[in-house]
């Protein structure tokens, strides 16, 4: 209760004094004090237990492998080293799973911004019939369970030749896209002024033209969140991954990080542990630098529904 | 003490706006229906794309699974490939020993990991809410878990649960505290404590977003009715945050509570279903029938009641929170 206790505390402060006005000044201050680093306390606690796990992951990530062997026996690395860093890159060939990733999570990313630039305008704009039921469908396909695309894609990729291709991972790794961007963009482009495309199509362009040349600039922003949300989405991805890629060449970065540093006698978690940091870093510096739009994108929904 | 109610949401159908065009007349109504009927045209062009890639990978394989689970498709049994199971696939769900513990795991684990998020989600959204200085920091650090692939939270804590080598037996061992020996990933009960440690670390932030943002649009006014009013802290957190935070917290616990009933990746990194098959949840069975056991009908069978328990607990949550203005 602390928390909502500081909740209402900053907004009636007035409030609050009626009730300890028989209080000494000294007693109330005391009081605000106490409470104040309480609320401190907690925000650092969920601040270390947020960070934490990653200062671990970067010290076990500069360990010997003799350290490694030795156990935990302090929070700070005896000896940095860099080699585990290199071995991921050159012994353990991880270069190759996160170009994959980056490969499929960008094509997937492009063919999103597109159909769902297009369909979001459709949904926003168009005088087209049916509106509730297209915007059902795409709500219940953000639902569907990823789990039971993969048994029927798996026998139809098998058939294709897509099973352990790039290809039939960026197209399976639309539903983690499509659905969210559609729903975010539709109502971004119901927001905006109607004025200038019919500007334009008074002018004669023509209805994809005016949607390229007028309505996509001023678009950027909305299209620039989606296209984030929707890379790390397929970055996120490792069901599909580890069920249609068996040929480490294909692999991407999530499914390359399991199984790497297993030996017959002691898991290698300063290898894997590196890893993990290069897996996670680009997309860590994305949110960070792009935290404001990425939190827009997701709470859309949230907020209005 | 008065009531504090949200305000009533007028109804947009059928009132005459403000900005209603004036009925054009017969000779720019044809050109007008020229141009409605292109526009709905450019319409149905614009969407064909997203719903016809959409309907590939979702209603396509929706009826794969329907039609797959009323076969044989047993890879490994290649003499029955094809003929007509009946209602076989569905029958050994409920009699061969692996669905239903499967589901009561999964459902424990489910309503376990919603409530922690829930909770800690809850009071970081409020603690967020306030005005301190460093709070763009503060929100900045807390996201970051958020950014972490989820099989890669799985390694990340399989890592901090090692043994030998992990962060916790050793903070354990150093503060006396029991289970500093333990070999959490090899038990049933300490397996799952550190699937839903991993899972809680980094989706919890993912629904005090959900939740700050719900709490932002609040508008101030209502706190000052309700202090005028005399109500106290958790009265006006009862009455003014809970219910203004409705569509909010609908949002975040539909979102939630499907990811965790599918959880796949943290349990594949960090037990692989095991020890035994005590950590295995649905999703994990249901992987493990495709792609080990090629048993494809059988696998079809629990992705069809997948789906229809997603449905159910979407349908559920829409039906706790629809909108209530009669009170």
């Amino acid at each position: 209760m602390t928390v909502s206790t500081m909740a209402a505390s900053g907004r009636s402060r007035a409030g609050a004094s009626v009730s300890v006005r028989r209080r000494p000044p000294w007693a109330r201050r005391a009081r605000k004090g106490a409470r104040r680093a309480a609320f401190y306390a907690l925000l650092g606690v969920f601040v270390v237990v947020s960070l934490f796990p990653f200062y671990w992951i970067v010290v076990t990530s500069l360990k010997t492998n003799a350290e490694i062997s030795r156990g935990t026996t302090s929070l700070l690395p005896s000896h940095v080293t860099w080699a585990n860093y290199v071995t991921d890159f050159t012994k353990e060939d991880f270069l190759r799973p996160l170009l994959n990733s980056l490969i499929v999570a960008s094509a997937t990313t492009a063919i999103t911004v597109v159909v769902a630039s297009l369909a979001g305008y459709a949904l926003a704009r168009t005088a087209m019939r049916g509106k509730t039921m297209f915007q059902g469908f795409f709500l219940v396909a953000g639902f569907f369970p990823v789990i039971a695309m993969v048994g029927p894609l798996f026998i139809v990729y098998r058939d294709l030749n897509l099973l352990n291709n790039l290809v039939g991972l960026a197209f399976a790794y639309l539903i983690y896209s499509i659905p969210l961007a559609t729903w975010f963009l539709a109502n971004f482009f119901s927001q905006m002024p109607r004025e200038l495309e019919e500007a334009a199509t008074v002018d004669g362009a023509s209805r994809l033209r005016a949607l390229r040349s007028v309505i996509a600039p001023i678009a950027v922003p909305g299209i620039f969140t989606i296209a984030i949300l929707s890379f790390i989405f397929c970055w996120n991805d490792y069901l599909i991954a580890v069920s249609f890629v068996t040929n480490p060449g294909t692999f991407t970065a999530p499914l390359a990080i399991i199984g790497l540093g297993e030996s017959q006698y002691q898991t290698f978690y300063n290898l894997i542990d590196a890893a993990v940091v290069i897996v996670t870093l680009p997309i860590a510096l994305i949110v960070i630098l792009a935290q404001r739009r990425i939190i827009s994108g997701l709470t859309a929904g949230a907020v209005k529904s | 003490m008065r009531q504090v109610q949200t305000p009533p949401v007028p109804h947009a159908q059928g009132e005459p706006g403000p900005d209603r065009p004036e009925p054009p007349s017969r000779a720019a109504r044809g050109a007008g229906q020229g141009l409605r009927r292109s526009d709905r045209r450019f319409g149905y062009w614009a969407i064909a794309p997203a719903v016809v890639l959409l309907l590939a990978i979702t209603a396509f394989p929706l009826l794969y699974n329907l039609w797959d689970s009323f076969h044989h498709v047993d890879y490994l049994n290649p003499s029955t490939l094809g003929k007509f199971a009946g209602l076989g696939n569905y029958k050994a769900l409920v009699t061969n020993n692996l669905f239903v513990p499967s589901l009561e795991r999964t459902l424990g684990f489910t309503a376990v990991s919603v409530v922690v998020e829930l909770v800690i989600g809850m009071a970081l959204a409020l603690a967020l809410n306030q005005r301190f200085r460093g709070r763009g920091l503060v929100r900045a650090a807390v996201f970051i878990p958020w950014a972490v692939p989820t099989v890669v939270s799985g390694m990340l804590w399989k890592s901090m649960f090692d043994p030998q080598t992990g962060f916790v037996n050793y903070i354990l061992t150093v503060l006396h505290l029991p289970l500093a020996h333990a070999t959490w990933l090899d038990g049933t009960y300490t397996g799952w404590a550190a699937i839903l440690i991993a899972d809680a670390w980094r989706n919890t932030p993912f629904m005090a977003i959900l939740l700050l943002a719900g709490l932002q649009v609040i508008p101030a006014e209502l706190y000052e009715a309700a202090r005028l009013d005399g109500a106290s802290v958790w009265k006006a957190f009862r009455h003014v945050t809970l219910p203004m935070l409705k569509p909010a917290l609908m949002v975040a616990l539909i979102f939630r509570t499907l990811s965790s009933f599918l959880i796949f990746d943290v349990i594949s990194a960090m037990t692989s279903g095991g020890p035994g098959t005590s950590t295995q949840a649905l999703a994990y069975l249901n992987w493990q029938a495709i792609i080990q056991d090629s048993n494809f009908g059988f696998a079809a069978a629990i992705s069809v009641a997948l789906m229809i328990m997603t449905l159910i607990i979407a349908a559920g949550y829409l039906r706790i929170f629809r909108p209530d203005y009669t009170r």
